[in-house]
């Protein structure tokens, strides 16, 4: 045989071949562009997000002396008592000599104004300190906080240009060469539920309602969602009727969330009048089992679509082999499909609940976007969810707020890479190939 | 495992069933509070001491809007719809009418001022601006040689030579804001009316007046920025040429960063709107349901923290957080009704 790449068509060839070479690169490169910068824009974000929330994680604490001999203070009303009074003369006694009533309302907002409840619970927990003097930690206001963090900005512009004026520089300063000051981890954040001074909001609150919200979901959307995957894959027959409803559940799988929310205040709210009585309604307005089942409609779509690909995935010789040795089918159904199903529906489940854990939007409607301080109790007492807490938080006017939405925001990621790490665990441990 | 499995299932669906029941019927026991995002961070301060402060639950506050919140309170008497509704503004006369067709008795608080400030970074743009100058560089249309056309302005300098020859570029609030709908009606219909031919227009034809004076550009010169004032200044500080519209509170919180323009000579500092010199100010409220009071437990005792003097006195905490104080003999004669709770008349 000649060689071909002397003639012209073999230079023809080889030029083809190199062009489509070149563009097989062109296309590989491309697509490692497309993966390099979404990993670098995944980077950016994770580092500004925990770079600033970092320093939320700790919190400043000054020791002031604490008089707690007055005779109005007993055992009984040690959890109800005003110690406002009590915490300002303390640092009075602390920082001596500051006369005027400006510099003295300047020295009392260097104690945060959360302090006489810190030390109430303290006061509370320890009933021997009542009728003696006693050292104790308070936390700092959060611009104090804020200074000793360095996080104000520049601290030599003129003092008017800063919210931390030159004398409390000094008295902070001051406090801290004496070593009154002290850095703690900041167990106010993980304990403490929404307050409107950012060194008193804790992501407690949120937490709880996040987790009473989800237990509803859960209960609600699991049971009829796989019911009705195996109704609709093991015993529906196949005609218009069950065709038109496995339309309309993959196109609710797509409807915005924020419709669920309307109709969580249409119909578990306000209830639809139909003329000689109402149908729904009556459900607590901002309460933890409205959210719950508004999350759980949403929800829905999306356990059933997984939970029937999973129940699909099942070979059929598993079900005629059942059949076959007399089994019926519900016992064919519960005692060999439902179990092998089992890891791809709790996968389904585990990444719904992921997204209801998310979602804000839905819960704006049903009055769950709200300021609530008080740590939720049960289902239908008033609560907010975690997402909702980072948005509030990105709201208020006060720095101090920047660094606990940052620290929020960890923690939600922590949740949800938690729960989508248990997906992926139970996949590879129960999955089954055939 | 198999029967397990149907156990739990079976579990699950009575305890949904079970969930769905119990929830029929609650009594409340905590206020609950609705309304403006502007009062907001000054309602939730006195939620929050008075929860601390006294035995009764801390109340929940939303924010849902002055209208939207007036809306929800005017729907009817029960536990189901909220006790009070904060407002950037007073409530409308249809409102009110609505309100006492469903048999409500508002209560109106009169709590302080807000202003609105033209805001830009800490050695950025540097304005000083009168109403009629904020009109005609915000405005969807402006009269030029005596007729109505598309606003042709494009840099502060063509609006006015004295001021810089800089783009036109202005971060401000949605429509569906409060804050928004304040800045209309007070810099823009403020500004509108000190144009000659508009003010013959108001005169003429008073709807005609309102609609131009309230139309905002839409050609990129003005840019809604969403609800969220942190983001505007943020915002800001990146472009040093542009310019925000926000409440009061997020500047004096950022007193560092940012510088508020001038309005009629003015600069929005606490003191000039308090004197009520600064001309885009705005009075704020709260509506209390009387048929509330002694149902739900602690409305009045929260009225009470409301318009104690360490709340929103001139040295109350509420100061603190950015709300402007009502002078003290208005602050005396609106806490007296509202501790008596007389109903307002229109």
């Amino acid at each position: 045989m000649t060689d071909m790449s002397n003639t012209p068509e073999g230079a023809a060839r080889k030029k083809r071949t190199a062009k489509r070479y070149a563009a097989e690169k062109r296309f590989e490169y491309i697509g490692l562009a497309a993966v390099l910068s979404a990993a670098l824009f995944l980077v950016i974000l994770l580092w500004t997000i925990v770079g600033n929330a970092l320093p939320a994680l700790t919190y400043n604490y000054v020791k002031i002396p604490i008089d707690l001999t007055t005779e109005k203070l007993t055992a009984e009303n040690a959890g109800s008592f005003d110690y406002r009074k009590i915490v300002r003369n303390g640092i009075y006694e602390a920082v001596p000599g500051v006369k005027g009533r400006k510099d003295r309302k300047k020295l009392r907002g260097l104690v945060s104004s959360g302090a006489a409840v810190e030390l109430r619970s303290e006061v509370s927990e320890n009933p021997q300190w009542i009728g003696t003097k006693q050292d104790i930690y308070l936390p700092l206001s959060d611009t104090a906080d804020l200074y000793l963090k360095n996080l104000m900005g520049d601290i030599t512009r003129p003092e008017a240009e800063r919210k931390f004026s030159d004398i409390e520089i000094k008295w902070t300063d001051q406090l801290k060469e004496q070593g009154k000051i002290e850095s703690r981890f900041n167990s106010i954040f993980f304990t403490h539920g929404a307050s409107r001074e950012p060194e008193m909001a804790g992501i407690w609150g949120a937490v709880v309602g996040s987790f009473l919200t989800l237990l509803v979901t859960l209960v609600l959307s699991v049971p009829v969602g796989v019911g009705a995957a195996i109704y609709l894959e093991e015993f529906a027959p196949k005609n218009k009727l069950t065709g038109f409803i496995e339309i309309n559940i993959n196109n609710l799988a797509a409807v915005p969330s924020i419709v669920f929310g309307l109709l969580g205040l249409g119909f578990f709210l306000n209830g639809v009048y139909l003329g000689w009585f109402t149908l729904g309604g009556g459900f607590p307005r901002s309460a933890a089992i409205t959210g719950g089942i508004v999350l759980a409609l949403m929800t829905l779509p999306t356990v059933i679509i997984a939970s029937r690909a999973a129940i699909k995935s099942v070979p059929p010789s598993i079900r005629e082999a059942a059949l076959g040795i007399g089994a019926s089918k519900v016992q064919a159904t519960f005692h060999h499909v439902l179990p092998l199903a089992m890891p791809g529906i709790l996968t389904g489940t585990i990444i719904g609940m992921a997204g209801a854990l998310g979602e804000t939007a839905p819960l704006l409607l049903i009055g769950m976007v709200a300021f609530i301080v008080d740590i939720p109790g049960g289902f239908t007492e008033p609560a907010t969810v975690l997402p909702v807490q980072i948005f509030m938080w990105a709201d208020f006017p006060e720095i101090g707020f920047q660094q606990k939405t940052a620290a929020a925001i960890l923690i939600l990621l922590c949740f949800l890479i938690a729960m989508n790490a248990i997906a992926v665990w139970l996949r590879n441990k129960f999955e089954r190939r055939w | 495992m198999t029967a397990s499995l149907t156990r739990t299932l079976k579990l699950s669906l009575a305890l949904a069933g079970a969930l769905a029941i119990s929830t029929a019927a609650h009594a409340r026991d905590q206020i609950q509070i609705v309304g403006s995002s502007t009062v907001f961070p000054f309602s939730t301060a006195v939620a929050e001491t008075f929860g601390q402060n006294t035995p009764f639950k801390t109340p929940v506050v939303e924010s849902t809007g002055s209208g939207g919140g007036l809306k929800l309170f005017c729907s009817g008497v029960g536990t189901n719809t909220p006790d009070i509704t904060n407002s950037s503004r007073r409530i409308k006369e249809t409102e009110f009418k609505s309100c006492v067709e469903n048999g409500i008795t508002p209560v109106e608080v009169k709590v302080g001022f807000d202003g609105i400030v033209l805001g830009s970074a800490k050695g950025g743009i540097e304005l000083n601006l009168t109403p009629k100058q904020i009109f005609l560089a915000l405005a969807k249309e402006i009269p030029v040689d005596g007729k109505l056309v598309a606003n042709p302005n494009k840099t502060w300098a063509d609006v006015d030579a004295s001021l810089p020859n800089v783009k036109i570029e202005v971060l401000g609030p949605p429509p569906t804001s409060g804050t928004r709908d304040a800045f209309a009606e007070l810099a823009l219909e403020g500004g509108a009316k000190k144009v000659e031919m508009l003010a013959a227009l108001r005169k003429s034809d008073k709807k005609a007046f309102g609609k131009v004076a309230h139309a905002v550009r839409e050609d990129g010169a003005y840019v809604e920025a969403g609800e969220n004032d942190n983001l505007i200044v943020q915002k800001l500080q990146a472009n040093p040429n542009a310019v925000g519209i926000f409440g009061f509170s997020f500047l004096d919180q950022n007193s560092d960063k940012l510088r508020g323009a001038t309005v009629a000579g003015n600069e929005p500092t606490f003191e000039n709107i308090a004197a009520g010199d600064y001309p885009i100010s705005r009075s704020l409220f709260f509506y209390v349901k009387k048929e509330h009071v002694d149902v739900i437990p602690g409305i009045k005792e929260f009225v009470a923290e409301f318009t104690d003097e360490d709340t929103w006195g001139d040295e109350g905490y509420l100061a603190d957080k950015g709300l402007i104080p009502l002078p003290e003999d208005e602050r005396e004669s609106v806490a007296e009704s509202a501790n008596s709770l007389t109903p307002m008349s229109m």
